[in-house]
C-alpha cells in the first residue's frame, strides 16, 4: 500500500498489505494473518523443487541489478560437505530507496519467514542478515521478532520439527553506502573494511568467509513465501504481457509528489500512472521536470520519457533509464537540477571506497567540476570535461559505484543541457558561494 | 547516513565532554563482557565480532577513546592497528568524544529538494551549536549532516542518538529538542 496513504485502487498489494499495522509485528499476529504457511509448505518439499518454482515465478533481484533469483540460488553447490550461508542485504541506503525500512518495520516475520526459506532452499543452516546502522527502530523490532521465531521452534536447531537447522543472525553496519555492494558486505560482517572484491570468484563459488553464500535483498526473499504458497503461475500473471518481469514491486515515491510514500504496483503499470494518479500528482501549480526512477545510481528522465515509461525492468530501460532499486526521485519546475546533480556527484564521492583511481578521483572531481559551475566560474569547456570524466568512470571499476555516480551526470548535461548552460552563461545567479 | 568531515576539525573539543585524557576503564567485563561471550558461537572467526564489540565500547563510553580500541583488539585476538584500520571505514563510529545527544541530518537530494537545509539550520540555532560537527558548549547536542537515511519519504528525518523522527520542519525543532536534556 501507499504507506503511509491508504493503499489505492491500482495497487496490487502482496508484501504492503500490513504495513502501518502494528499487530502484524508479533509472532501471534503474524500467524493470524496466515504467515509462516509459505515457510512450512517449503520444508515439506525438496530445494530443488523450491528453486524450481521460484524460477519458474519469473522473480528476479529487488535491491537494483535484477538477477533472476531462482537461477542464483541454482548456482549453490549441492552436496559439496561445507558449510553453506544466506546473506540477507538490508543496507538500503540508495537514495531515494526506503521500501526494506518499511518491510523490516511492519512485517519483521516476513523477513524471517523469506530468509528461512531461501536458507533451506540452498542448503544454508545460518543466515545473516546485515541491517544498515542508522536503522535503528528496523533493527529492534527485528531483534524482537527473532527472538520470538525462535521461542516458537519457527527457526533454530529444528524449525517447525523438520529437523532442519536454520539460524537467524542479525548484524549491524556502522555507516557506509557501498556495504550495500554484495561483496562488501561480506567482508564487512567479516570484521573488514567494506572494500567490494574482484569478481570471480562469485559468491556461490567461494563468499562470506570463503564460502558458497548467496545474498538476496529484503524485498526479494519476502515475496518466496508468497510465490510458494500461491503458486508460480500466480506470480507470473502478475505482469502486463512482458514475462521477463513479473510479480509486484514497491516503489519508493519521494521528490515533490502530493503523497510520497511506498506503492506497490504490478510489472508493467505506466509511469505516468503511479505520478499523477496513485502519488497525486505534482503540487498545485508546479508541473514535471524530471524524473530519477530506480534510485540516485540511474539516469535521469525526461518527462517525455517519463508519459511513455512502462514500469519493468524492460520498459524502464526502453524508456531511457532503469527500474534499480524502485526508489523514485520525482522532481517539479522549482528544482534546480544541477544542484541536485552536484549533490548526489558529492554522494558518491563520499561514499567512494576509493580503492579504484577512476572512482575514487572521478567522484571527487566530477563534484569539483559541478560546484564550480554552481558558483559562476564554471568554463564552457566543463561540460565535455564532465563527459569525458564519466567516460573514464563508466565499466572500468571493481564495483559499480563509480558508474552510478556518472549516470546521473551524463543524462543530465545530454537531456537537460540548457540548465548546465544559464550557469555557464551567467543567466542563471550562482547558486553556490565560491570554491 | 555517513557524517561528512567537519570543517574546524575534531568535534567536541569542550570541556563538557570526557575528554581524550581520562583513564580507560575497561568495558568487556560483566554483563557487556557477557554479550560479547554470547556473539561468538554465532560466527566461525573471533574477528566478525569486530564491528559489534566497536558498537559496544561506543554504546558504554559515548566514543572509541584509543583505550576501546586496545581493548577491542585484546578481546578478538587483533592487532590494534588493525582495528584501527577498520574503525576508520565506518563513520558511525565516533573518534571523538561528542555531545549527549547526537544529532544527524539527511541533507542528500530527495531531503535537500524537500527543505533539509532549512532544518539544519533550525537545529544549529537552537542547539547552540553553532557549526556542523561542533558540541554546544553545555555539552548537550552535536549535529551533523549525514547522506541518505533511508527514509526520503519522510523529510526531514534525522537520528537523535537511537530515535529515529520523521517529517521534521524547522518549526517543530525548538520542542523536539526539549525531550532532550
Ligand atoms: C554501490 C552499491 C550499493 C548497493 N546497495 C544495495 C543495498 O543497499 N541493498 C541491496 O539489496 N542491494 C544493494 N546493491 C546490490 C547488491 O550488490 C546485490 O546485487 C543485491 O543485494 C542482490 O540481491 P537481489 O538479487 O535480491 O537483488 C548495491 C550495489 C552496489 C554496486
Ligand atoms: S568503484 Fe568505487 S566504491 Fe566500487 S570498489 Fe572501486 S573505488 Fe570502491
Ligand atoms: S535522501 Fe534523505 S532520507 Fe533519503
Amino acid at each position: 500500500m501507499g504507506y503511509p496513504h491508504p493503499s489505492h485502487a491500482r495497487e496490487t498489494v502482496v508484501l504492503s498489505q500490513y504495513f502501518g499495522d502494528a499487530g502484524a509485528r508479533s509472532y501471534d499476529g503474524w500467524i493470524k494473518r496466515g504467515g509462516y504457511e509459505g515457510l512450512k509448505k517449503a520444508l515439506g518439499m525438496t530445494p530443488e523443487a523450491i528453486i524450481e518454482e521460484i524460477k519458474a515465478s519469473g522473480l528476479r533481484g529487488r535491491g537494483g541489478a535484477g538477477f533472476p533469483t531462482g537461477l542464483k540460488w541454482s548456482f549453490m553447490p549441492k552436496n559439496d560437505g561445507k558449510a553453506h550461508y544466506l546473506c540477507c542485504n538490508a543496507d538500503e541506503s540508495e537514495p531515494g530507496t526506503f521500501k526494506d525500512r518499511e518491510i523490516m518495520r511492519w512485517t519483521p516475520h516476513a523477513l524471517i519467514e523469506g530468509c528461512a526459506l531461501a536458507s533451506y532452499a540452498i542448503a544454508a543452516e545460518t543466515c545473516y542478515i546485515y541491517i544498515r546502522g542508522e536503522f535503528t527502530e528496523p533493527w529492534k523490532v527485528m531483534e524482537t521478532a527473532v527472538a520470538e521465531a525462535y521461542a516458537a521452534g519457527a527457526i533454530g536447531a529444528n524449525a517447525f520439527g523438520s529437523g532442519q537447522r536454520i539460524d537467524i543472525v542479525l548484524h549491524r553496519g556502522a555507516g557506509a553506502y557501498i556495504c550495500g555492494e554484495e561483496t562488501a558486505l561480506m567482508n564487512s560482517l567479516e570484521g573488514k573494511r567494506g572494500n567490494p572484491r574482484i569478481k570471480p570468484p562469485f559468491p556461490a563459488a567461494a563468499g562470506l568467509f570463503g564460502l558458497p553464500t548467496t545474498i538476496n535483498n529484503v524485498e526479494t526473499l519476502v515475496a518466496a513465501p508468497h510465490i510458494l504458497m500461491r503458486g508460480a503461475a500466480w506470480y507470473k500473471a502478475l505482469c502486463k504481457g512482458n514475462p521477463k518481469s513479473t510479480g509486484t514491486k514497491l516503489i519508493s515515491v519521494c521528490g515533490h509528489v502530493q503523497r510520497p510514500g511506498n506503492y506497490e504496483i504490478t510489472m508493467g503499470t505506466p509511469m505516468k500512472d503511479l505520478i499523477y494518479d496513485m502519488c497525486g500528482g505534482m503540487r498545485p501549480g508546479r508541473t514535471l521536470k524530471a524524473v530519477i526512477p530506480g534510485g540516485s545510481s540511474v539516469p535521469i528522465m525526461t518527462p517525455g520519457e517519463v508519459d511513455t515509461c512502462i514500469m519493468d525492468y524492460e520498459g524502464v530501460v526502453a524508456a531511457g533509464s532503469m527500474l534499480g532499486s524502485g526508489g523514485m526521485i520525482v522532481m517539479d519546475d522549482t528544482t534546480d537540477l544541477v544542484y541536485q546533480i552536484m549533490r548526489l556527484a558529492r554522494f558518491y564521492a563520499h561514499e567512494s571506497c576509493a580503492q579504484c583511481t577512476q572512482c575514487r578521483e572521478g567522484t571527487a572531481w566530477t563534484t569539483r567540476i559541478l560546484e564550480r559551475i554552481l558558483s559562476g566560474a564554471g568554463k564552457p569547456s566543463d561540460l565535455d570535461l564532465l563527459l569525458d570524466l564519466a567516460d573514464n568512470m563508466t565499466g572500468t571499476t571493481i564495483c559499480v559505484l563509480s558508474d552510478s555516480c556518472a549516470a546521473p551526470v551524463v543524462s543530465g548535461i545530454h537531456k537537460f543541457r540548457g540548465d548546465f548552460e544559464a550557469y555557464l552563461s551567467g543567466k542563471r545567479k550562482p547558486s553556490l558561494a565560491g570554491v | 547516513m555517513n557524517p561528512k568531515t567537519v570543517p574546524g576539525g575534531p568535534a567536541g573539543a569542550t570541556p563538557a565532554s570526557p575528554g581524550h585524557d581520562a583513564k580507560y576503564e575497561p568495558v568487556f567485563v560483566g554483563p557487556i563482557k557477557a554479550r560479547l561471550d554470547a556473539l561468538f558461537p554465532k560466527y566461525p572467526t573471533r574477528q566478525a565480532c569486530l564491528l559489534p564489540a566497536l558498537w559496544m565500547v561506543q554504546e558504554a563510553r559515548g566514543w572509541v577513546p584509543d583505550g576501546g580500541i586496545d581493548e577491542v583488539a585484546r578481546v578478538l585476538e587483533l592487532t590494534p592497528a588493525y582495528v584501527r584500520g577498520v574503525l576508520t571505514f565506518y563513520t558511525m563510529y565516533h573518534q571523538h568524544p561528542v555531545g549527549r545527544h547526537f544529532i544527524q541530518v539527511c541533507t542528500t537530494s530527495p531531503c535537500n529538494m524537500g527543505g533539509a537545509e532549512e532544518v539544519v539550520k533550525a537545529l544549529l540555532r537552537e542547539t547552540g551549536c553553532k557549526e556542523l560537527g561542533a558540541t554546544s558548549p553545555d555539552g548537550r547536542f552535536t549535529v551533523i549532516e549525514t547522506e541518505c537515511l533511508g527514509a526520503c519519504g519522510f523529510v526531514t528525518p534525522l537520528l537523535v542518538n537511537d530515535d529515529f523522527l520523521e517529517n521534521v520542519t524547522p518549526e517543530r525543532v525548538p520542542g523536539l529538542l526539549q525531550s532532550y536534556k
